[in-house]
């Protein structure tokens, strides 16, 4: 069991939390000018690094806001990035 | 006219060290506003009503009575139980994994989490705590804590509590 910093609430346990996959990847400005291909891997493709990954949480059994965490996927170990609470 | 029933209806039992006790039919307004009313994970009392925290800009409002702060009235949607008694922190330890000691959770104190699978708010007061839960999932919850609050002091055999409506806890 992960225990993951909520920015508002602490650290509470994984059960209490949804997972949002990569953070910050920015909504394409003009959908309709993307070609079949570059909408795909807008919406299917993802890093995948064995290391530090930026990841988007929600805090859905608590206060229920959205937050970033770098979490370093070979360790689990899990920095919080309080600026964007 | 029908017949106001509340979720458990009236559930009040008392087990070694902890007192299990419906508070039923609070008004629950949620309010959603920029202005902070009380600071993260805290509540606040102004007279019967408490003020609780439950996000950045989101609070509930509980009381007895009306209030009168424009809001979402949501008191349908959960209960009350309230526990107090010597070994209430014990009894909720068992199904919660937040750190209750007094030094972290004291008096004043709010937070949504899980209990026994069940979202809960619970509320850290002068005289113990109180649990909000939705009213459908009342039932399990207090199974729960009478179960867990009666484990190793009730002989098998004996009911240690009947409520009115025939429900056998
Ligand atoms: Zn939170």
């Amino acid at each position: 069991m992960l225990l993951i910093p909520c920015p508002w609430c602490g650290p509470r346990d994984e059960a209490e939390f949804h997972y949002g996959g990569q953070a910050h990847v920015a909504y394409p400005a003009d959908p309709a000018a993307l070609s079949d291909e570059e909408w795909g891997r807008y919406l299917f493709f993802r890093d995948n690094p064995a290391g530090p990954f930026a990841e988007r949480w929600s805090h859905s059994a608590g206060c229920r806001r959205w937050f970033n965490v770098v979490r370093d996927t070979s360790t689990n170990r899990i920095v919080p990035q309080e600026a964007n609470r | 006219m029908a017949e106001r029933r509340s979720p458990l209806s009236g559930l009040d039992v008392e087990l070694p060290g902890v007192t299990v006790t419906e508070v039923p039919y609070l008004t629950q307004l949620n309010v959603r506003t920029a202005t902070p009313l009380t600071p993260p994970n805290t509540t606040r009392r102004d007279g019967d009503v408490t003020t609780v925290w439950l996000g950045p800009d989101e609070y509930l409002l509980i009381g007895p009575g009306e209030i009168a702060t424009p809001g979402v009235d949501v008191s349908a949607h959960r209960t009350t139980i309230r526990l107090t008694g010597p070994r209430a922190r014990d009894l909720l330890a068992h199904g919660c994994a937040l750190d209750l000691h007094p030094s972290v959770f004291p008096p004043g104190r709010c937070a949504q989490t899980l209990f026994a699978r069940t979202p809960i708010i619970l509320i850290a007061t002068e005289d113990g705590y109180l649990i909000l839960v939705r009213s459908s999932f009342a039932r399990h919850l207090a199974d729960w804590l009478l179960d867990a609050g009666s484990e190793g002091t009730v002989r098998y055999g004996r009911k240690p509590f009947a409520s009115p409506k025939g429900h056998d806890f």
